[in-house]
């Protein structure tokens, strides 16, 4: 039971939304596309619903070929960005109608129908609010029972088309935590697709990193974080800084100070070395290159710097509040010592 | 985004622009509409019901009726599907079309009658052919009927047009991938998404179709009992200054047209939740 895409081609008019994509999902697992707006996430996504056909290449699941069949015999459960909840009809109508729109011996009967409705009412906690319309309820409800929606005609895979897009921050995390709660409890395969990397590493088993069309890498969450295959995929999974050196073997010069370097298909030679905010160290008198402090955020779990080497380029730097930060203040000039950095091709 | 109706001097000025359009409105509509009602009962009940019992007159109205009951159902399913095709599929010549949906609109009536004319008439293209086969297109029944459906085809399909394009396909693509085949898409989902446009197209297509003059005059013949519609009726009364009988006439036709925009106006009342509910969403 999994779901397979191999070699998937597609190009619309002028230019390539998708070329030779290539992954598996594991039944029940929890898979993210991840990629920047342009990157051909949701076209992917439109091709596995069926709601559009790949140029090359095959969609099979379960060993079926999905490709000879249409959207509706693919039984996929999609939600949809903008929730496309049919505003006419009820809560408890737009769920059932995946059931209701059944021809007539494949119907489940009215009770059974109902009793369906009442179980997915209940499992997306809105139980009172079956005779409400679309337009009568909040974006978070909304989403949930488009959710639900999806969920009734027991679907193979479900597909989630940006969830959490229109939301606010706080309802977003909230409702990350229960998606990924009613994915743990129905098993069914689920594919969704965010530009947002918090959230696929927050909540996917395992990520697919899209850029212009390919797959950059696919990987678990921790595995991307750690080990990116990319200067595209480093960057795209967090706050980062750059600085010229001259890498040799396992090791960036920066001209005075060496630091361990994860080298990723680089040969020696000047190179830009990508370190994160937290792998810094800033000292008044150790190792690193001289650079000004423009600000300090000192607000929260860590303490956040703004700094300005002497060419100009702006660092992005965390660590924990300690004496040698506290008395920190925009405007001095300290020492910045990387402690690891990335080397791409 | 609704402005608050902020201090006073602007009420002031709201109130003057009311009293200006209310005094417009009064003038260009009422007035006509009054000095119809007053010129039609000027004789008292007795002529103005005489008059509308002549024969020739009972005849007018049922084919008038009987031409838009005809017009209007065609013009309604032709406009869904000019709607569908335009706001659901994007094709080379789409501008086109939408030019030609408004192309009644923006020619006289009267060349919409001579087109029938041109095609159907006894020295048009198919006239000869007509004659053979003992058909009658123009000057009777199905000639009145086409110049109608031409004249009135744009008010259902610009009503529906951009409601489907605001409301976009998504609903329509959640039911494909929730099962549902093209027409339990259609009859589940777009229709009950566009049936107030709809309506309101049908109403206003309607009003049109029963009082059309310029198109239904060509194609008619205005031959009394048989090919003459309400409006044409009231010009022949007119011009032979039977003004009472020509004015009763006109008051009907006002009367149908009120009926309708009554028609209209009672369902905007009754079904004004629904109708707020479907524009927020």
């Amino acid at each position: 039971m999994s779901l397979t895409v191999s070699n998937i081609t597609k190009t619309f008019t002028k230019f390539a939304a998708l070329s030779n994509v290539t992954f598996e999902a594991e039944p029940g697992e929890f898979l993210a596309l991840l990629g920047p707006s342009g990157s051909g996430k949701t076209t992917l996504l439109r091709l596995l619903a069926g709601l559009d056909q790949p140029d090359s290449g095959a969609i099979a699941f379960d060993g079926e070929d999905f490709l000879q069949l249409n959207a509706r015999e693919r039984r996929i459960g999609m939600v949809f960005q903008s929730y496309a909840l049919f505003r006419h009809m009820t809560v408890a109508d737009n769920i059932a109608f995946g059931l209701t729109v059944r021809p007539g011996k494949e119907r489940p009967s009215k009770s059974q129908i109902k009793a369906k409705v009442d179980s997915l009412l209940k499992l997306i906690q809105l139980e009172d609010l079956g005779k409400r319309f679309p337009a009568q309820l909040s974006g978070g409800q909304r989403q949930r029972v488009a959710l639900a929606r999806a969920l009734a005609i027991e679907p193979r895979i479900l597909l989630l088309d940006e969830p959490f897009g229109a939301l606010d921050a706080l309802v977003r995390k909230d409702l990350r935590r229960w998606l990924r709660r009613i994915h743990d409890e129905t098993g069914v395969t689920t594919v969704f697709v965010t530009h947002d990397q918090e959230e696929a590493l927050d909540l996917a088993d395992r990520v697919v990193v899209l850029k212009e069309g390919r797959i950059e890498q696919i990987g678990k969450p921790l595995e991307l974080y750690r080990d990116p295959s990319s200067a595209f995929v480093f960057e795209f999974l967090g706050a980062n800084n750059q600085a010229a050196g001259t890498l040799r073997g396992s090791s960036v010069d920066f001209g005075g100070f060496s630091v361990p370097a994860i080298v990723k298909g680089a040969a020696d030679g000047t190179a830009v070395a990508r370190f994160r905010p937290f792998d810094t160290q800033v000292s008044r008198s150790g190792p690193g290159f001289p650079v000004k402090v423009l600000s300090v955020l000192p607000a929260g779990a860590n303490l956040r710097l703004e700094l300005q080497g002497a060419d100009g380029q702006v660092y992005e730097t965390q660590h924990a509040h300690d004496q040698e930060t506290s008395d920190l203040k925009a405007g001095d000039t300290v020492n910045l010592l990387p402690t690891k950095v990335y080397v791409f091709a | 985004m609704r402005a608050r109706p902020a201090e006073a001097p602007k009420a002031a000025g709201a109130i003057g622009l009311s009293l200006v359009a209310v005094f417009w409105l009064g003038l260009i509509i009422l007035l006509p509409l009054v000095t119809v009602l007053f010129e039609a009962s000027k004789g008292g009940i007795e002529p103005f019901l005489a008059a509308v019992a002549e024969p020739d007159t009972i005849a007018a109205i049922q084919l008038t009726l009987l031409v838009a009951a005809i017009a209007v159902p065609l013009n309604a399913v032709f406009g869904i599907a000019a709607a569908w095709c335009v706001t659901r599929f994007e094709f080379r010549g789409k501008g086109l079309l939408l030019t030609i949906i408004d192309l009644p609109f923006t020619i006289s009536p009267v060349i919409a009658g001579l087109v029938w004319m041109l095609l159907f008439g006894a020295q048009g293209w198919f006239g000869a052919w007509l004659r053979l086969n003992d058909i009658h297109i123009v000057f009777a029944l199905p000639g009145l009927v086409l110049a109608t459906i031409l004249v009135t085809f744009p008010f259902v399909a610009r009503e529906l047009i951009p409601l489907m394009n605001d409301q976009g396909t998504d609903e329509e693509v959640a039911a494909r991938t929730l099962g549902a085949r093209g027409w339990d898409i259609f009859f589940r989902i777009t229709l009950p998404n566009i049936k107030w446009a709809l309506l309101y197209g049908v109403l206003l297509c309607t009003a049109r179709a029963m009082g059309e003059f310029g198109a239904v005059s060509v194609v008619s013949g205005h031959i009394r009992g048989q090919t003459n519609t309400l409006p044409l009726q009231i010009e022949i009364l007119y011009n032979q200054y039977e003004s009472v009988a020509a004015f009763a006439c006109a008051s009907i036709l006002a009367g149908l047209a009120l009926i309708t925009l009554l028609l209209k106006s009672v369902l905007e009342w009754r079904f004004a939740g629904e109708l707020a509910a479907n524009r927020r969403h």
